[in-house]
């Protein structure tokens, strides 16, 4: 089986100003919804309590909302839960009343009104839990972006460090875009998932990169341009085919990994879509825009004809 | 050139070993068991409280799988549940006579089925975590700025009754916050006062200010003092915590400080918070009084009744102490307990630290009762016992000793008790969650049905895009699996719902090596390289990039490691071990497949790696 029988290179650079241009645009787009819709976040940033309950039958969310409305609680957020028998009660932080009575009080009222539902899971969250959550999260983000700059700076170049790390943080905000659009529960297992994609759409630039590289190296009369496309070309059958397969798992995930994994498995969804486009449209045009050149990776190994360490010397055109 | 040396083959098969060996206590999956452990610190479980068990069992007709003792508890396995609960009535009553004073736990418990001899290579099934089976978990945080406000009122206490020893006249002490002031009214007076205090007082720092005529001087507590009062308000609590959760009765509970102020409780198998939450707030209160000795409190051992004004408690052996019940030093002055050895009379003593106000009582008490009994007791839920009867031997002040009639571990016991009576430092929760059982159940096959539907749908499409080759990648992934499955079983990490995510994301990534390695064979064999050279080339030009691109994805699950907590945390270890099982499994080991299959043709005319597509213009991959 062969899904890319592709006859010459495919002239990507060509287009890279309308890329970058729709980038741009998704990109503001992403930043336009984040600042004036902001993000739903969940229970473990914002503190207050969360339950779960299960009834046996579908259960009724509109009198659940008015039992719990009963208790003179206000800000209470009831819905569905992954299926119909399942809820989840989202409770305000409150003063003076512990979280255990609160959580308590309330199955208490659900059970008089219903005898048959059983708690499946409850969970607090202190506010200074929360703020000290987000906070982390964000050092998380910075550390993961100087530790790749570097890494990439000194395995590369710093043209290829700034290019892989504006591509990649397009990626993690333009998630952060769509889970500000759908207001879509912002969790810490998303937030996870958000890093992960960063790690992971890097490694994806870091695969072209490895193969400008190495055109740089072996096809000494190609222009800047050429070896982009070669590059780009040459890995986007497995560029396709890694991130299909990460998709399967990603997607058995969305499909078995119930209501806890779901939003987890969709920021990855996005993040892996997106991740190909930054990485084969968005990377490579800024390396290009910043002027990437041959002499910039290969200073020690330029007077030589061949790399030294690739034992098929001469056997390509 | 495709070939291993034998000690790469070697590697290879030993490290399958060593994984197989580690993974398989995971498919034995857990029988019902009863657990009993100490409840008490000063009740020891030993095999003869397992000779106890047996016995139990034996007269109640109920018929164990296995009765083992692990050092600090017994278990008992069982068939079936319903031989579990009925065994665990039995156990109670047995061991348990008095159902409002325990002194063993007696927990229901699910014990894993893997044979002993794994049991004894330190091979366990994967610790799940709470989400996975169920159970409530707490986080506490201690309110340090009490025990430091604690502190400097004893202090200042301790203070005001040195500078009275010494007859050094002040205008007054008192605590600001958590620094004492002293006025003072000449040079003379500031000079011997901060003498004292560097003297005596090792915890405390001065700083000296005029203040009009008079003088003033500040003590504050040493930085390092802090850290040390917050790290031992941090130790009694958890000690505290531990001695509480006791009476829940739980299996594994798990009580663990976390940064520095902070207490994570888990308690698998809990399902009521509220209970949780009134045990583990609960206050106990500590008390020194006088033992009554006269004629008719010694009459209640015989059964007489109790003397006005004296109370009845029981000590550690259940026999009955009468006490007066007039309180003379209580827990709130006790600032110190430590079990030691006294060098006159080479016996294990505890040595006791009061503070200025319970030290002054100590000295009149002790001066009016020479060679009288004292008794110490530890109320909790309303009821007192006698945790120490001691007779007093001299002059007592702030510092004095227990000994005699004691062992180390006795002594270790009692300082432990006597510590442990109270909270250090007031608590709160900040955080609580609470799973249900069989929402853990369904996390449980969700995370595996994730995995295992993930999995194979990548194996089949990778054997159907890249015949052989593809196989043998799909080999590797399912090595991966396993020395990951094998890695996270042998650190026992907790392994979370997000934690079996990452699991499934790490073989979507893993897969990735696999694919690089493939299509630059691929590519190789198309630009008219000898199937062994393609191999070669393949597998050599791709390591650089997958490298590369691993140790990307590690900086960004590194630093989710470092800076993650929770769920995070857990995704993190998993998605680490991953990437490092990765390059393992895809690199090495598939290329061992490849030049076990391949590397001995020497004559190889072609390899099994799916369609290799060339262009018609012959051998141009770069031409414009």
């Amino acid at each position: 089986m062969e899904f890319f029988k592709i006859r010459r290179d495919i002239p990507f650079m060509r287009h890279a100003l309308v890329f970058n241009i729709i980038s741009f645009a998704t990109f503001a787009l992403a930043v336009f919804f984040l600042i004036t819709r902001g993000l739903h976040l969940s229970v473990e940033f914002t503190g207050g309590t969360l339950m779960e309950v299960n009834y046996t039958q579908a259960a009724n969310v509109g009198k659940i909302r008015d039992t719990v409305a009963g208790l003179g609680l206000t800000d209470v957020q009831v819905q569905n839960f992954g299926t119909s028998r399942d809820v989840m009660i989202r409770l305000p932080a409150q003063k003076g009343v512990s979280t255990a009575q609160q959580s308590a009080n309330v199955l208490a009222a659900l059970k008089a009104a219903d005898p048959d539902v059983t708690l499946r899971r409850t969970e607090f969250v202190g506010p200074q839990v929360g703020e000290e959550l987000a906070h982390d999260g964000l050092k998380a983000l910075g550390m993961v972006v100087f530790g790749i700059m570097v890494y990439l700076a000194f395995r590369f170049e710093w043209k290829y460090a700034v290019a892989a790390i504006i591509a990649n943080l397009h990626d993690v905000v333009i998630i952060l875009g769509f889970f500000a659009f759908f207001q879509w529960e912002f969790s810490l297992a998303v937030l996870a998932a958000v890093l992960a994609v960063l790690g992971y759409s890097v490694n994806e630039s870091v695969v072209i990169f490895d193969r400008i590289r190495e055109n740089f190296r072996r096809y000494r009369k190609m222009n800047t341009i050429q070896i982009i496309d070669n590059a780009i070309t040459s890995t986007i059958s497995r560029t396709i085919i890694t991130h299909g397969s990460t998709q399967i798992m990603v997607l058995s995930m969305l499909l078995f990994g119930g209501p806890t994994l779901f939003y987890f498995a969709l920021a990855l969804t996005i993040g892996i879509l997106f991740g190909i486009y930054s990485s084969v449209f968005v990377a490579a045009a800024i390396a290009m825009w910043l002027g990437i050149k041959r002499e910039d990776l290969i200073k020690a190994s330029a007077k030589k004809d061949e790399d030294p360490n690739d034992p098929n010397a001469g056997a390509t055109v | 050139m495709n070939r291993y040396p034998a000690w790469k083959y070697a590697i290879i098969v030993v490290a399958l070993l060593i994984a197989a060996l580690y993974t398989l206590p995971n498919f034995f999956g857990e029988a019902p068991a009863v657990q009993v452990s100490s409840a008490k610190s000063t009740v020891k479980v030993d095999t003869a409280t397992m000779a106890r068990v047996e016995q139990t069992l034996k007269d109640a007709g109920i018929a164990a799988s296995a009765i083992a003792f692990d050092g600090n508890s017994v278990k008992a396995r069982f068939t079936d549940t319903d031989t579990q609960l009925k065994a665990k009535d039995a156990i109670q009553k047995s061991l348990v006579p008095d159902a409002a004073d325990p002194s063993y736990v007696i927990a229901l418990n699910l014990l894993s089925l893997s044979p002993s001899w794994l049991a004894q290579l330190h091979a366990f099934p994967m610790y799940l975590g709470l989400d996975l089976r169920g159970g409530v978990h707490l986080m506490l945080q201690v309110d340090m700025q009490a025990a430091l406000t604690k502190r400097a009122e004893s202090l200042s206490g301790d203070i005001r009754s040195s500078l009275r020893e010494k007859n050094i006249r002040h205008g007054g002490i008192s605590r600001n916050g958590q620094t004492i002031e002293i006025k003072l009214r000449d040079p003379a007076a500031l000079a011997s006062t901060k003498a004292l205090i560097q003297d005596q007082f090792a915890d405390l720092q001065t700083t000296e200010a005029a203040d009009g005529a008079e003088y003033r001087l500040t003590a504050s507590i040493k930085p390092e003092a802090t850290r040390r009062i917050q790290d031992q308000a941090l130790k009694q609590n958890i000690v505290t915590l531990h001695n509480r959760v006791n009476e829940l009765g739980v299996a594994e509970p798990v009580i663990q400080q976390q940064g520095v102020d902070r207490i994570v409780v888990q308690l698998p198998g809990i399902q009521d918070p509220a209970r949780v939450q009134a045990i583990i707030g609960r206050t106990a209160t500590l008390e020194m009084r006088l033992v009554d000795d006269s004629a008719e409190a010694r009459a209640v051992m015989t059964g007489g009744l109790v003397p006005f004004g004296s109370e009845k408690f029981p000590d550690i052996n259940g026999s009955p102490v009468v006490v007066k019940k007039q309180v003379l030093v209580t827990g709130e002055n006790l600032t110190d307990a430590q079990a030691g050895f006294e060098s006159q009379k080479q016996e294990p003593n505890v040595s006791l630290t009061l503070d200025a106000k319970g030290g002054r009582v100590m000295r009149d008490v002790s001066r009016e009762n020479m060679n009288k009994p004292m008794a110490i007791l530890l109320f909790e839920k309303g009821k007192g016992q006698a945790i120490s009867v001691a007779t007093i031997r001299g002059e007592l002040g702030t510092r004095f000793s227990i000994s005699g009639a004691m062992n180390i571990s006795a002594a270790n016991d009692l300082a432990l008790l006597l510590r442990a009576g109270s909270l250090a430092a007031p608590m709160e929760i900040i955080e609580e969650r609470t799973i249900g059982p069989t929402l853990g159940a369904d996390n449980i096959s969700k995370g595996f049905h994730s995995v295992s539907w993930g999995f194979v749908v990548i194996v089949a499409f990778m054997a159907a895009y890249y015949m052989l080759f593809g196989l043998f990648s799909g080999l590797a992934l399912a090595v991966n699996l396993l020395l990951l499955v094998a890695v996270l079983s042998m650190l026992q990490a907790t392994l979370t719902l997000p934690g079996m995510a990452a699991m499934a994301l790490a073989l979507g990534m893993a897969i990735d090596s696999n694919v690089l390695i493939n299509e630059r064979v691929r590519e190789e064999l198309r630009n008219g390289a000898s199937p062994q050279a393609a191999i070669h080339a393949g597998y050599e030009r791709a390591w650089a990039t997958i490298l590369d691109s691993n140790i990307s994805t590690l900086i960004a699950g590194l630093a989710l490691l470092a800076f993650g907590s929770g769920p995070v945390r857990g995704f993190a270890v998993v998605h680490c071990i991953g990437i490092l099982t990765s390059m393992f499994s895809a690199v090495f080991f598939s290329r061992g497949l490849v030049n076990l299959w391949y590397g001995r043709q020497k004559k190889l005319k072609s390899v099994s790696i799916g369609t290799v597509w060339r262009p018609a213009t012959s051998g141009a991959v770069a031409t414009k």
